[in-house]
């Protein structure tokens, strides 16, 4: 089938073509729509709302959500729309970068790995197999015994857990592709393998990492409230979804609103990022469905 | 009787960039008991034509026209997936460039000869000595210890005499060969050609076979089928085909072929230019483009002209016999 | 044309570890083969798929070690050589690969793709947009087309670009595995003739692999047919055609299919198949196939000698249109 058009006219490619295409998908708007809320609530926090995250008023304690506090107060009086939008520059913040320096980490690596000599090659997947096969948790617990709970720790944590999978990915394919014939071509006219890995290899890798990539940032965004909310992440009083959601477990006696207020947004934000990911994925490379 | 028929077979696909004409008034006929080669270069719909055949069109494309009668009966365009699938593998068969797209690797090769034969209500031991027998005809050595072995323990020659052994199995009435013998080396080539011709008759089957190499073609085939951009340009008897070419692109064709140059030159004939865009293809002959004949007549749409002796062409100048210097 | 030959191959081996760490082996890909090549002149390896051309072009390009042996090129000896030494010759000597659309690196625009030699050996002053035009018009391809990605080529405009890649930095010598491979019979007179042409306007002197007898028969000047790693014959183009002496080069060329039902096919039909490197047959490494084989053979190994203008490895070599024995048919 494909014979009849192997030779297509010049067809545009890239990311207007992948945004068109996500567009035609119902869950892509929809994924689109959740995302776009959570990153302007976090990006325009400090004009949607005037009150200040972290100012105590004992006098508006478990106020219930009113004209005066959108979502309500806690049980020190802060504002939970304030913390539920600063929260989310919090969980924002953690999830981007920390999966950006994961991305870099783990393709840098994984390059290292699948294009190195054997030995090394051998010693890497040891290493990455060991550090992966550590429990989330454990290796969290560890970490803020050492060092304290922090929102270094949190995203020490993050890339951690995912450099080994992202190397592995990168690993695996520049494997596939070092003795591709473009490769070998490359090798012929006297290409450095630096200049190989960095213009012939990852260009061809990345793609499928960056979705993957995309599609791991609920999970990230789950640790850091996961952690906060056991009080390994960010310490009080700043705010982050994972403590809102603990100040909501601890006085859910007196109201719910505060898990309310807690959980939504954890919710929201997976859901959509995790939409957003999967149509990408499906969009961009559907040879990757299944996966992840 | 015909084996196969197809006659004015018009196949569309749906692409993002509007729809593409891949078939276009195709007719063409396999005889019983003949082999009938299909020659074009790529682009010219010889992928799509099996596919068609054997009703295995992707998602995208369908049969906008046209019949595909098999055996003299029945149509296969529009046939119910489950009668065709019964059709597939017993009466029209098939053998592809890759042997390994018919074996599996996991399996001996002995259990997946007996497991094809699962319609024939023979016994085990009967489908056992009938695999046996089919391993002797395509001359592997030492059949019986063949059964027992898999299909990475033979060489690409070996894999692809048992993929044709194995297509031939059933007596199928029509055997499709894609490019069967493409990835073999010359003196593979000519071993696998010599086999097919003398399975063919033993079993008295039609091959349909589909190459882009003129030398096997002329070697192998009884009739021929040229293809270009999704039309028939020209069909007839494999001498009328190679000694008196009637359609523009039949003659250029075989002149770029470095074997018909008897004198050494170190500048080959090309045919200039490239296939039509699919999507837009032009009102009249096809080939006018490319053509260093065309002229007026040509912006017209080009029935098949017959050229006596069931030689077709579809070219206005069909009827002018080729002259010394290659002009009409 | 100076006399000094550019390149110049001597008894090259090459070998291939066999086997795990208990049962250390080595295979012999490339046994001790030599050939000359001048300016200007086109050399063509034939053979079956094994016979170890490919790997000879990767000895000669530096992307294969050599065991023994000895390759001068351009009156220096490269064998050997470290990656920052073979440098300077890598810009002097370039190889086309056989996938023409798989040897593109598939991200990049055919303009990067061109200009490539020039990122990694300097532009010298060069402005790289100039150059990737006069490259694509010498190739024969349209200015637009530096925008293009290898996937939006057909076969013969990959192998164009391919093509423009070898030459931009003016080499000495162009090795080019399989060239026509994967093309259409229409396109593949055209890279020939291209290839030709740089070679006339150039000078360039080219190795051609190729398994298509056909084409060798029109562009090389002179061949070597290659059998388990050999060469087992050598001679100028238009003699080894018009009277093959060694019994492979004669089975090779009669089992060609031609283009022409009326031809009657004297086929000489070579028994069995290519023996494996594993197990190199003892005396003439093609006696199991030889339909001249005599006793001598199976025990004897032949010595490439001087015949006319040839060199045969053959303990027999043919008369002019010798036809084979009528033997017993042995069972393939």
């Amino acid at each position: 089938m494909s014979e009849a058009v192997s030779s297509p006219p010049a067809r545009q490619s890239g990311p207007g073509r992948a945004l068109r295409r996500l567009l035609r998908e119902p869950l892509g708007v929809f994924a689109i729509l959740l995302v776009a809320l959570v990153v302007f609530g976090a990006i325009f926090a400090d004009l949607l709302t005037q009150y200040d995250p972290t100012r105590i008023n004992p006098r508006e304690r478990f106020s219930p959500p009113g004209a005066d506090h959108l979502l309500g107060t806690d049980q020190l009086g802060r504002d939970l729309f304030a913390r539920v939008l600063h929260g989310g520059r919090i969980a924002l913040y953690v999830a981007l970068v920390s999966t950006a320096i994961s991305l870099a980490i783990g393709i840098v690596l994984g390059l290292i790995a699948g294009y190195g000599p054997r030995w090394l090659d051998n010693l890497m997947i040891l290493v990455f197999d060991a550090v992966k096969s550590f429990p989330t948790v454990m290796l969290a617990l560890a970490l803020v015994t050492l060092v304290g709970p922090s929102l270094t720790a949190v995203m020490v944590v993050v890339i951690l857990v995912n450099v080994p999978g992202y190397a592995r990915i990168i690993r695996t394919q520049t494997i596939a592709l070092k003795t591709s014939e473009f490769v070998t071509a490359a090798q012929s006219m006297g290409a450095s393998s630096a200049r190989i890995l960095r213009v012939h290899v990852l260009p061809n890798v990345i793609g499928p990492l960056v979705i993957l990539a995309s599609m791991d940032i609920p999970v990230v965004i789950a640790i850091e409230a996961g952690m906060s909310f056991l009080g390994l992440g960010v310490r009080p009083p700043t705010p982050s979804w994972g403590s809102i959601l603990n100040d909501g477990f601890s006085n859910i006696r007196e109201t719910a609103w505060i898990a309310v207020a807690g959980g939504l947004p954890i919710i929201v934000t997976t859901l959509g990022f995790t939409f957003l990911g999967e149509t990408l994925r499906d969009v961009l490379d559907p040879r990757l469905k299944g996966r992840g | 009787m015909r084996t196969l028929a197809i006659d004015n077979l018009n196949v569309v696909f749906s692409t993002e960039e509007g729809p593409l004409h891949a078939l276009k008034n195709v007719s063409f006929e396999v005889p019983e008991n003949r082999i009938v080669g299909i020659v074009g270069e790529s682009g010219c719909g010889k992928s799509t034509l099996i596919n068609a055949v054997l009703g295995l069109l992707a998602d995208n494309g369908r049969i906008a026209e046209g019949t595909i009668r098999f055996e003299g009966k029945t149509d296969l365009v529009g046939l119910s997936p489950d009668r065709m699938r019964a059709l597939r593998g017993q009466r029209i068969s098939t053998v592809f460039q890759d042997p390994m797209g018919a074996l599996n690797p996991v399996l001996s090769v002995g259990r997946q000869m007996v497991n094809i034969q699962y319609r024939s209500g023979l016994s085990r031991a009967e489908k056992q000595a009938r695999a046996v027998e089919m391993l002797r005809l395509v001359r592997i050595p030492d059949a019986e210890a063949a059964l027992r072995r898999y299909p990475h323990q033979f060489s690409g020659g070996m894999k692809q005499r048992i993929a044709i052994a194995m297509a031939l199995m059933m007596e199928p009435a029509l055997l499709i060969a894609d490019e069967p013998t493409t990835a073999l080396d010359a003196t593979l080539e000519v071993a696998t050609i010599e086999l097919l011709q003398d399975l063919q008759k033993k079993i008295g089957c039609s091959v349909l076979f589909i190459s882009h190499h003129l030398g096997v073609i002329a070697e192998l085939c009884e009739d021929v089928v040229v293809m270009y951009a999704g039309e028939v340009v020209e069909r007839g008897t494999v001498r009328q085909i190679f000694n008196d070419p009637r359609h523009p692109y039949t003659r250029r064709l075989l002149e770029c072929d470095p074997a018909r140059q008897s004198r050494r030159t170190r500048h080959l004939p090309t045919i200039p230019g490239e296939i039509p865009d699919l999507r837009a293809r032009p009102g009249g002959c096809i080939f006018a483009p490319r053509c260093d004949r065309a002229h007026s007549a040509c912006a017209a749409p080009q029935p098949e002209r017959d050229c006596g002796d069931h030689h077709f062409a579809r070219c206005v100048l069909a009827r002018e016999p080729e002259t010394a210097d290659g002009r009409a | 044309m100076s006399d000094d030959p550019i390149l110049s191959v001597r008894d090259v081996e090459v070998t291939f570890p066999v086997g795990g760490p208990l049962s250390r082996g080595a295979i012999l890909g490339v046994a001790g083969v030599s050939f000359e090549l001048r300016r200007g002149e086109t050399f063509a390896l034939v053979g079956e798929s094994g016979s170890g051309k490919t790997t000879l072009a990767r000895a000669i390009n530096g992307l294969q070690a050599i065991s023994a042996g000895e390759i001068d090129f351009e009156g220096r000896r490269i064998d050997g050589l470290g990656k920052r030494a073979m440098q300077p010759v890598r810009k002097r000597m370039s190889m086309m690969f056989q996938d023409p659309v798989g040897s593109l690196s598939p991200r990049m625009t055919v303009g990067d793709l061109v200009t490539e030699p020039f990122r990694i050996h300097g532009a010298g002053g060069r402005n790289l947009r100039d150059e990737t035009r006069r490259l694509l018009s010498l190739v024969g391809l349209p200015a637009e087309y530096a925008n293009r990605y290898p996937h939006q080529l057909s076969g013969g405009q990959a192998r164009r670009v391919g093509v423009a890649r070898a030459i931009a930095l003016d080499p000495a010598l162009v090795i080019a595995d399989e060239p026509t491979a994967g093309l259409d019979v229409s396109v593949q007179g055209e890279v020939l003739n291209l290839l030709n042409d740089l070679r006339e306007k150039l000078g360039l002197a080219m190795v051609i692999i190729t398994h298509n007898l056909h084409v060798v028969h029109h562009v090389a000047d002179r061949m070597a047919v290659m059998y388990l790693g050999r060469f087992v014959e050598t001679g100028e183009t238009e003699s080894v055609f018009s009277t093959p002496t060694h019994p492979y080069t004669a089975a090779l060329l009669s089992a060609n299919p031609e283009p022409d039902p009326d031809r009657a096919h004297d086929r000489i039909s070579l028994p069995a198949e290519v023996p494996s490197l594993l197990a190199r047959p003892a005396g003439c490494e093609f006696h199991t196939r030889c339909p001249w084989v005599q006793p001598r053979c199976r025990a004897q190994a032949p010595v490439a000698a001087a015949l006319d203008d040839r060199r045969v490895a053959c303990h027999f070599p043919l008369d002019p249109g010798a036809r084979p024995p009528h033997r017993p048919k042995e069972p393939a």
